[in-house]
This record gives structure tokens, sequence and C-alpha cells, in this order.
């Protein structure tokens, strides 16, 4: 099997600053919009070499947004940069008529989605934010792993047009994906190769499902991990093709098992390839105070669940 | 230029294509439509600077945001009227298939349309968002908004009232329209909102009156000194005085006709009171 190298501990939120700063210097028409929380979003960097396409709207995150889209018309290519919480559910309205329904170029970016937030508790640690920007028509939706494929992602998203939502988080977590890899909106990335059970992970999940995969190669048991960092659209064919394969599947994300990658996976499934699937998610639940590891032991989001997931779903084929 | 009879023709028109757009289709707000047909016609016919050769990101015209979409019929009869598309279309409005939409969209492509609206309290956001942009294209054409007033009891105009002269966005001129109706009832009953004029001085906006709002001359005026208030560092306010379903008369000074479609006896009664100036379509 596979493996995979932790270079080091990184926040992926440090990798859209980067990829943030980068814009900055490549393309002009990159702006990028801040609700009060530059330096928790990393883009300091982004603010101190084009302050004059940044743009601090204070704690007035509706306001963010109907600017954002208002800023497309001109040409300009719009980032928000606010918490998960504040960057969805706050503004649903916001999104869907005026950057959705309206289908404009902006990129909202989301950082200390989930759980891993930790000790500011469940007032800001959102787990139905994939859910509600899903099911907006034309939201492309992107949860990524590490630093290295959200900075690529960042870079990227400037590139497509139609409105975009970029989920990452805030705690340091193992930066594995290659450096220079080319991000490419809506195709899986297949990480390790198996035969006995398909794990489908996205976010700070995917490096549990790693650690998951050489635990379930020590017992015997072959997994294919595939890293989904983009929920909408799915990669259907390679979610299909794998399970073809494997005939069951684990589904693992920093979210609510309602409305997460894991439903859009059912639905895949269903439509096609009828399969056994559990999910590893938070169960309709919301979060509270604690260490990012602490939640994810307590709310079952680590590589130990995948491990026991895995092998429940397989005596389920 | 056209002289002020001629505007006058033009709103005589637009009446007739408002409650006749309604009627159709028994659904719509004529009592807010007609209420704004003179400024509308002020700014489509006479101030504003643009392409009916319509391009979204409009660089280097004047551009105009509707915050109250559900007066869509006056904004179509406008722009069709100002030939962003053809008159007839009128014909389609809130059908199945249409690009007129109940609440005006970019969704169906209709020229004109810049930002969906109809949820209320979005539009000054979104046209910050156009006068931000066009400070940094070096653009030095304006953006023109329109609110209802019962609109500003949405919280999130005043974080883009707050925003605007916190940040010097004075390339927009906001208009109010202050015709004192909301759904419930009068604005003073459903939740006053005090002194709207001082409270957007408060915020540090330029505010002026237009005490008659459906006077097309005072209109003209009004927004000719909006204008000479731009680019001098504060965003400029127009609070429009205007009674809500002007020019018919059974729907003047009430707020019973917000969102109710005239039946044929009234349609009648309302065309005899407004005449067939451009055709109709």
């Amino acid at each position: 099997m596979k493996k995979y190298t932790n270079t080091g501990k990184k926040d992926t939120r440090s990798g859209f600053g980067a990829g943030l700063a980068e814009l900055g210097r490549t393309n002009e028409n990159v702006v990028a919009l801040c609700a009060d929380l530059t330096g928790s979003l990393k883009m300091d960097e982004f603010k101190a070499d084009n302050p004059e396409r940044f743009f601090q709207v204070g704690i007035a995150e509706a306001n963010m947004i109907g600017m954002a889209a208002g800023m497309t018309i001109g040409g300009k290519i719009p980032f928000t940069g606010t918490f998960a919480n504040f960057s969805t559910g706050r503004v649903y309205d916001q999104i869907r008529q005026s950057v959705a329904y309206s289908g404009k170029n902006v990129k909202i970016c989301a950082s200390h989605a989930g759980l891993t937030l930790g000790e500011d508790g469940a007032t800001h640690q959102i787990l139905e934010d994939l859910g509600l920007m899903k099911m907006l028509p034309g939201m492309t939706v992107i949860n990524t792993c590490d630093y290295n494929q959200t900075k690529a992602a960042t870079i990227a998203i400037a590139e497509m047009e139609g409105p975009v939502y970029l989920r990452f988080g805030r705690p340091k977590v193992a930066n594995f994906t290659p450096e220079d890899q080319k991000f490419e909106i809506g195709k899986a990335v297949n990480l390790t190769e198996g035969t006995d059970v398909t794990i489908i992970a996205t976010g700070h999940l995917v490096w549990e499902a790693l650690q998951a995969a050489e635990e379930l190669e020590a017992k015997g048991i072959s997994a294919e991990v595939i890293n989904i960092h983009t929920i909408k659209p799915l990669d259907e064919e390679a979610i299909i093709k794998s399970v073809k394969k494997t005939g069951c599947v684990v589904t693992a994300e920093e979210h609510n098992f309602l409305g997460g990658l894991g439903e859009s996976v059912a639905r895949t499934l269903s439509l096609s390839t009828p399969t056994p699937q559990e999910f590893v998610a938070t169960m309709d639940t919301f979060g509270e105070s604690g260490t990012p590891e602490q939640l994810m032991d307590k709310y079952g989001l680590n590589a130990e669940a995948i491990v026991k997931a895995s092998e429940k779903v397989i005596k389920r084929k | 230029m056209p002289n002020t009879q001629q505007l006058e023709d033009f709103v005589s028109q637009v009446r007739r294509d408002i409650v006749r757009q309604v009627h159709k289709v028994n659904s719509g707000h004529p009592g807010g439509s007609l209420g704004c047909a003179e400024f509308f016609t002020a700014l489509y016919q006479e101030v504003m600077d643009y392409s009916t050769d319509f391009k979204m990101d409009g660089i280097g015209e004047d551009l105009f945001f509707l915050s109250n979409g559900h007066i869509s019929p006056v904004f179509y009869s406008v722009l069709a009227r100002s030939g962003f598309f053809p008159v007839e279309e009128l014909n389609t409005f809130r059908l199945i298939n249409s690009r007129l939409q109940g609440h005006p969209t970019t969704h169906e492509g209709l020229p004109g349309i810049r930002i969906a609206s109809g949820s209320l309290g979005q539009g000054m956001s979104v046209a910050l968002g156009a006068a931000e942009a066009k400070k940094l294209n070096n653009d030095d054409h304006l953006i023109y908004t329109l609110h209802g007033d019962g609109e500003l009891q949405e919280g999130q105009n005043w974080e883009a009232i707050m925003y605007a002269a916190g940040n010097k966005i004075d390339n927009i001129i906001s208009t109010i329209d202050l015709n004192g109706q909301q759904i419930d009832g009068a604005t003073d009953q459903v939740l006053p909102m005090g002194n709207i004029k001082a409270k957007f001085e408060a915020f540090g906006w330029d505010v002026l009156e237009v005490k008659e709002g459906n006077n097309i001359t005072k209109i003209l005026e009004g927004l000719k000194e909006a204008k000479e208030l731009t680019e001098k560092g504060k965003p400029v306010c127009i609070l429009l005085h205007t009674v809500m379903g002007n020019g018919v008369d059974f729907m003047m000074h009430t707020h019973k006709w917000h969102g109710v479609a005239p039946n044929d006896e009234q349609l009648a009664e309302a065309l005899s009171q407004n005449p067939e100036t451009l055709g109709d379509y």
C-alpha cells in the first residue's frame, strides 16, 4: 500500500492565506473581503501586499457577502473570509439570492469549520455548512485536507467562473499532499489502492483515513482511500469505479451525517450501484468545548472510528 | 434630451404598463410600482449614462440597483421602453418560461438586470460592492439605488449604510422611497423607524429630500443636486416622498394595493386615467 509522509503539521487556513497571497501577485482582479478576522483567516499577507484590494467590512457578514456579489459586476474576483459558521448559516439568504441565484463569481472562504475549532464550543463549530452550501444550485463546494491542498485549491478556484464555497480549518494537521500539486476541481484523488473496502474522506478526515488504512493493512484488510475534496460537483465515476471493486464503502467527514459527503455518496451509489455504507460523521448533534483531539475522539471522527466502520461494513457485504 | 411633457407622457405609458402587467396575471405589486414611475423615468430617460447594449460589468456606465425587487413592473416597463428588450415582452410578466420573473433576476438573462432582488435589504450591499469596483477600475460613473422605506427595517441595510460612510463611498446615490406604507399597514404602525433623515445623517451620509417625489421636475432637481454632492467623500441619500399607487386615484394613499391586482373594471378605470402615449404593447 502506498504510504504518505507528514512533512510537518500546518494549518489549512495558512494554506488559504498562502494561496491568496500568491493570487494577489498573479491576478490583479482578485480582491479580498474580511469581517474582522484577518489574522484568523491568515489574510495579512494579501492585505499588506494589496491594501487597495483588501476590504475590511467589520463584523457585518451580510454586507460582506452582498458587497462581494457587487464587486463581481465590475469584473473583480472577490474572496470573502470569516469563520465557516458566519460564512454560511448567518448569511444564507444573502448567498442564496445575491450570489448563487444571481450567478456571481464569489469565492466564500471559510475557516474554523467543524469540531476542530475547539475550545470556543458549539456556537462556532458549524457541522451543517456543507449541507447548506451543496443545496444551493450552481454552488461548487470544496473541503480541503491539508495545507498544500488548501493552497492549491485557493489558486484553482480563482480560475473557474462561478460561486465557490471553500472550507478549511483552524488546527495544525498533517501536511502530506504534494507541494506542487495541480488542484482539479471535481476530481477525486485516489490515495491508496485496495480491494476490501473503499474509504471516502474529505477535509481533516483524509489523514485519519490513511492512518486507518495502515491499521487495516496490519489486520489483513486492503483499503482503497479516496480523497474527495470537491463535494459538489461530486466525482461520481471515481466512487462507483472503486466500490464496484471493493463492494462496500465508509465515508468520513467532520460534518453532520445529514447533508454531508456521506449522503452525497449514498445518493450516487443508490442510483447505480447500491452498496453497504457506514458513516463516520457527527450524528445530528452540536459540538462542545474541548481540544480538537478530545472532540474528534469523543464524536468518533478519527482513524480508530474509520477502522471500526470498515470492519463493520465489510461484514455487511 | 426629452422635455417635461415628453417625460410625463412616458410616465403615463409606464403606469399603463404597470397595471396591465399585473392585471393580466392577477398578481404582482402595482402600488409601489406606480409610486416610483416618475423616479424610474427620470433615471432612465434623463439622468443615467448607460448603454442598452447590455454588458454585465457595466464599466464606463452609470449603474442602477433595485433593492425592493417587488416593484418589478415599473422596472420592466422602463427598461423595455428605454430599449433594453422588446416592449412586447411585458406580455410575459410572471408567466412560465418568462425572463420577466415575479422579482427581477439575472438568472434568465434579462438585459438591464445585474442582481436578483426580492428578499429585502440586500441591494445596498451589492451596490457598495459595485461602487468599490468602480473606484478600483478608475471608472468615474455613478451607482444609483432604490430602496423601500419599510425595507429599512432589515438590519443589513444599516451594516451597509455604516460601511458606506466609514469608507467614503462617494460614488453612490441611494434613494429611499418614502411612501410610508408596507404590507401590514403604515410603516409608523408596523415598526416605527423614527427620523430616517437624522439616522442617515448620524451614520455620516449627505441627505436631501424631494418632498414631491411624484413630480418629475422636482425629482430631476433632486437628482441633479445629489449628483453635485458626489465625489466629496460622503455617500448621498435622497429621501423621495412618494404616494403609493400614484396616478390611479383609487390606489393612492393606501397600502391595500401593495400586492393586489386590479380586476377588469378597475383596470379600465386605471387606464382611463392614464392616456396611451407611446403605444400599448
